[in-house]
């Protein structure tokens, strides 16, 4: 059987929930037999080609992001959803019921201990944040959801050996954590 | 107890005692039904519907009725608990539920239900309604992003200790709520104290004591180290 | 209104006087919160204070019960209030253009106070005025057959400040559009005649009488009234109670509106004798909010009666006593339930009881009630003068008598009818004057059923279709889809809140339809209204959540491709346009490149 093609990025997360791949300590060497990474903060590469599986992190906050996860979209025949913020927004979509327009005023303007004169950053470089935040499900179709702030290392190893060895994946007790 | 006082659970059969409701007969038998609403010292409120069941094929509240002599009650059948799963993701994308940030994590019915129904997601579009913080009370501050309007507290306030600090009242997803018995509307002008039985009846983490958060670290917490089911089977 | 008067504190007088008037009674708390609000605009946070001291009640109780109804305000009114009502058929008759109009003319946005705290414009639900609208109530007040010309002149009105009262007269007329009478609007009778019938058969004689009318529920439901009354009677109780429901809330429905203004005479005395048969000695008439302005009318027919001696005490010389007063609702269709009503009739938020027991056995006050329909009640006359064999004569085996339907839409004549049970769809269209074709008829309101043109020949009777009056008919033009929209959006305002299928599904349900409506949807959206009517079906605590879903189903089963035409593409869509997501963001920035937008689909 030839090995699955995995993307993986992280949107507004934290990084955590990769953190939380590299849990799974030695594993990582069996799983290495099993997949090979395309898209990835661990080989690098900036965009995405066919994969097989995308393992999304962080829910979507701005335009780049809505980019990025189109991206996998398009390409990954299974998107999953990893950590609580893609499952549900997560401590980012605890923005949602302020205004957008009150916390950029707030955060780039009247905060105490702002320069003088201070302005909202309008760069085209920077991508613009969406009024709200979403879980990714709000944007594009996902598959598969693995909640955990993060998922711990056993999760990730057991959710996707299940997937890889073709089973629908099932935490059991212990393993299933919206924490 | 007669020889006709027994009913199907799952195929298993379980005796009752006459008056008791389904949810009652199994609870003495040590079996699980799920449920969020439902507590043992009151009476039973029917709203968050977790407990229905299928009763000769039609379907009810098991908190509400009565057990009879040959019922067949089917519980965790694959149809009945993927109907509990769409209600739990209704009520987690009805309120505002992170629980990485909640102190009640580990130890919360509602998280603890939706693990036991292999819940992975919340799967709906969220609502992430604009509720309030009521920290105004010395001991005790109130998250009404987590209420499941359960009513648990109106019933502890008003039955065990006969003060009515919390009434139910509004009307529809985002009228109905948690109404407070002052003219502020705020906990700290209530008489409502942190020794009230009301203070520590909030299946999920609204009504939190204030000073004593995280003396048990997550992943010790009751529903860690066992699931709902086995935690209820075993009172 | 930052600063908004205390009104309680205006005129120290008024809420004591009328804590006064009802005993201070908390279960005559509606009626508290209604008359006090009628006289100082709106309930303010010291108001309710002082109503719960006096009732002896917690505050927050009287809180709950302010915060359910709509009609009750927590927050600064405005010395005009105007409500457009907004069933389906307000809304062919252009009321969204004519609401938007006076908006305009207002300066002002739907559901907003103006800033002089001078006026608010918003839509209620179906204010039972189908046959004439489009309607409005101000101040609570009904008004008929708006049009421009009269949005115009309400406009001026509003910022003169003229008073109600002076308003054009002819706004506030509600007509009848009685256009087919039978059995019970041709029934002959004069006031104390079946009363009379009835006491010479006897308590029992008359529950056989009614029984063997096979005389049904009227409300939709079809319940044996004889046994109703048995059962009621038979049940141990300090007292016993009738209760009409009045709270004619199915959108679509104006039959009691009709039978309580020419008919008043009728429906009392079908209450008499409700209380002659189950042996109570009140009767509670529960009236929903939007009929106020019939209040006087009735207490006068009410006062008439007494005179009478058809209704206080020795009735008829006979040693039967029985009163009836009237109570109002405020603004909740899920108050039709009767276990709600009889919440509200006891001054609390009207949520329906879990059952069993029933209201039969426990029910006002927790003592045996017999809850009747307003047609049934009237109804009941016709048995007791005739005789149960007479009456069963009428319409078909399952199906005694004739039912009242409250035609309107795509209709020449819309109006009440009155037919034997059996008669068929086809023949109420061709009585009522079809001009163009007919595409569906929505029959017993949103939470009925929709029967599309091939089905023109079934029945109005239980058998096959029961129906609590409502028959809004669509003809070939209308958007099947914008009907089961505005029926979904009606339950997500109306459900209660209580339980979670119904409270949050009916969201869930109207924001699908609404994703559909904006053009972002897709085939899952309607596989997810398929997972929630399946869900909310089986598991809701009440009717109301238990059909929330029917007016959908059928027109998904009935009228699919009025939905699929609405579809943006056959693969997942989101709710929501990404484009306009960036919209506070680019605004702040002022950035407009090609960054600061994204494609809706790629």
């Amino acid at each position: 059987m030839s090995k699955l093609r995995v993307a993986t990025t992280s949107l507004a997360g934290c990084f955590g929930c990769h953190m939380s791949l590299l849990d799974i300590d030695e594993r990582l060497l069996d799983l290495l037999e099993l997949v090979e990474f395309d898209r990835s903060p661990i080989t690098d590469i900036k965009h995405c080609g066919p994969c097989d599986l995308g393992i999304i992190e962080g829910g979507v906050c701005n335009a780049e992001n809505v980019h990025v996860l189109r991206e996998f979209r398009k390409n990954c025949k299974i998107l999953v959803a990893t950590g609580a913020c893609a499952v549900n927004g997560g401590l980012p979509a605890q923005r949602n019921h302020l205004e957008l327009h009150d916390i950029l005023t707030a955060v780039y303007q009247t905060e105490g201990g702002l320069a003088h004169g201070a302005q909202i950053p309008n760069d085209p470089e920077l991508p613009l944040p969406l009024n709200q935040v979403h879980p990714i499900h709000e944007v594009v179709k996902v598959d598969y959801f693995l909640p955990g702030c993060p998922p711990s290392g056993d999760a990730i190893w057991k959710f996707l050996t299940d997937l890889i060895a073709g089973r629908t994946p099932s935490l059991g007790h212990g393993l299933l954590h919206y924490d | 107890m007669s020889e006709q006082n027994i009913f199907l659970l799952d195929g298993e059969e379980i005796a009752f005692a006459p008056g008791q409701t389904i949810m009652q007969a199994a609870q003495s038998a040590h079996k699980y039904i799920p449920h969020l609403c439902w507590h043992p010292e009151f009476k039973p409120h029917g709203s968050c519907k977790l407990c229905t069941v299928k009763i000769n094929g039609r379907f009810g509240s098991s908190c509400t009725v009565e057990a009879a002599a040959g019922q067949n009650v089917e519980n965790r059948t694959a149809e009945l608990d993927d109907k509990r799963r769409t209600l739990l993701q209704l009520l987690f994308v009805e309120g505002n539920h992170f629980c990485p940030s909640c102190e009640k994590s580990g130890d919360c019915l509602l998280q603890a239900t939706a693990y036991e129904m292999g819940m992975m997601t919340p799967h709906f579009d969220h609502f992430y309604p604009d509720r309030p913080v009521d920290a105004s009370h010395p001991d005790v501050m109130l998250d009404f992003n987590r209420c499941i309007l359960c009513s648990l507290c109106v019933q502890a306030s008003e039955l065990a200790d006969k003060k009515n600090v919390f009434v139910m009242g509004g009307r529809g997803m985002r009228g109905r709520k948690i109404i407070l018995n002052s003219e502020s509307g705020k906990l700290g002008d209530t008489d409502f104290s942190v020794d009230d039985r009301a203070a520590s009846i909030c299946p999920v983490g609204v009504i939190l004591k204030k000073r004593v958060g995280f003396v048990v670290p997550y992943g010790e917490r009751t529903y860690d180290k066992a699931p709902v089911s086995a935690v209820e089977a075993a009172k | 209104m930052k600063t908004a008067p205390s009104p309680a504190l205006n005129d120290p007088g008024i809420v004591p006087a009328i804590l006064a008037r009802h005993g201070h009674d908390a279960t005559r708390l509606m009626q508290i919160l209604r008359e006090t609000q009628e006289s100082l605009g709106w309930l303010a946070p010291e108001t309710l204070t002082a109503i719960a001291s006096g009732v002896g009640w917690p505050r927050a109780k009287v809180e709950g019960t302010a915060a359910f109804y709509s009609f009750f305000h927590l927050r600064p009114r405005g010395k005009y209030c105007v409500l457009w009502s907004d069933n389906i058929t307000d809304r062919m008759l252009g009321n969204r253009e004519l609401m938007q109009a006076l908006c305009e003319k207002l300066w002002l946005e739907p559901g907003r106070l103006s800033e002089d705290g001078l006026v608010s414009v918003n839509t209620t639900s179906c204010t039972g005025m189908c046959d004439q609208g489009p309607a409005v109530l101000v101040n609570y007040r009904a008004v008929t057959r708006m049009d421009m010309a009269r949005v115009e002149q309400m406009a001026e009105l509003i910022r003169n400040q003229v008073p109600l009262d002076e308003w054009p007269a002819e706004w506030f007329q509600v007509t009848d559009n009685i256009r087919r009478k039978d059995a019970l609007l041709d029934h002959g009778l004069v006031p104390g005649e079946a009363l009379a019938a009835a006491m010479a058969l006897g308590p029992q004689g008359l529950i056989d009488e009614v029984k063997a009318a096979g005389l049904r529920g009227r409300g939709g439901a079809g319940f044996s009234t004889g046994m109703k009354w048995a059962l009621c009677r038979d049940a141990a109780g300090e007292a016993h109670y009738v209760v009409c429901n009045a709270d004619e809330g199915e959108p679509g429905t104006f039959k009691d509106r009709v039978l309580l203004t020419s008919y008043a005479d009728l429906v009392f005395e079908g209450m008499t004798l409700a209380g002659y048969a189950i042996g109570a000695k009140r009767g509670l008439m529960y009236l929903r909010g939007e009929y106020r302005y019939m209040l006087d009318a009735l207490e006068s027919v009410l006062a008439r009666r007494r005179a009478e001696r058809l209704l206080g005490a020795r009735i008829l010389d006979k040693d039967f006593d029985f009163d009836i007063e009237i109570h109002f609702g405020a603004g909740a269709y899920v108050c039709g339930e009767e276990s709600a009503l009889i919440e509200s009739l006891e001054g609390k938020p009207g949520r329906p009881r879990i059952r069993p027991p029933f209201p039969v056995t426990h029910g006002y006050l927790d003592q045996p009630t017999a809850v009747n329909n307003v047609e049934t009640l009237a109804a009941a006359c016709l048995v007791a003068r005739h005789g149960g064999t007479w009456y069963a004569g009428l319409g078909t085996g399952k199906s005694a008598g004739t039912k009242l339907l409250s035609v309107s839409g795509d209709v020449e004549r819309p109006g009440i009818y009155e037919y034997p049970f059996g008669v068929t769809v086809a023949q109420v269209l061709q009585d009522a004057g079809v001009t163009n074709c007919i595409q569906a008829v929505q029959i017993s309101g949103p939470s009925g059923v929709c029967i599309g043109q091939d089905e023109l020949e079934r029945r109005i009777a239980f058998e096959d279709l029961p129906t609590a009056g409502a028959f809004m008919v669509f003809d070939c033009t209308r958007d099947m889809f914008e009907v089961a929209r505005n029926f979904a959006h009606f339950f997500a305002h109306e459900s209660c809140g209580f339980c979670t299928p119904c409270r949050v599904g009916t969201q869930i349900v109207a924001q699908l339809m609404d994703k559909l409506e904006t053009n972002h949807g897709s085939p899952y959206d309607i596989d997810e209204m398929f997972k929630m009517h399946r869900l909310m079906q089986g598991a809701s605590h009440c009717g109301l959540g238990n059909s929330a879903c029917n007016p959908l189903f059928d027109t998904l089963n009935k009228f699919r491709p009025a939905y699929e035409r609405r579809l943006k593409s056959l693969d997942y869509e989101p709710a929501f346009d990404l484009d306009a997501a960036l919209s506070q963001a680019r605004q702040m920035t002022g950035r407009d490149d090609a960054g600061a937008h994204l494609d809706n689909m790629e």
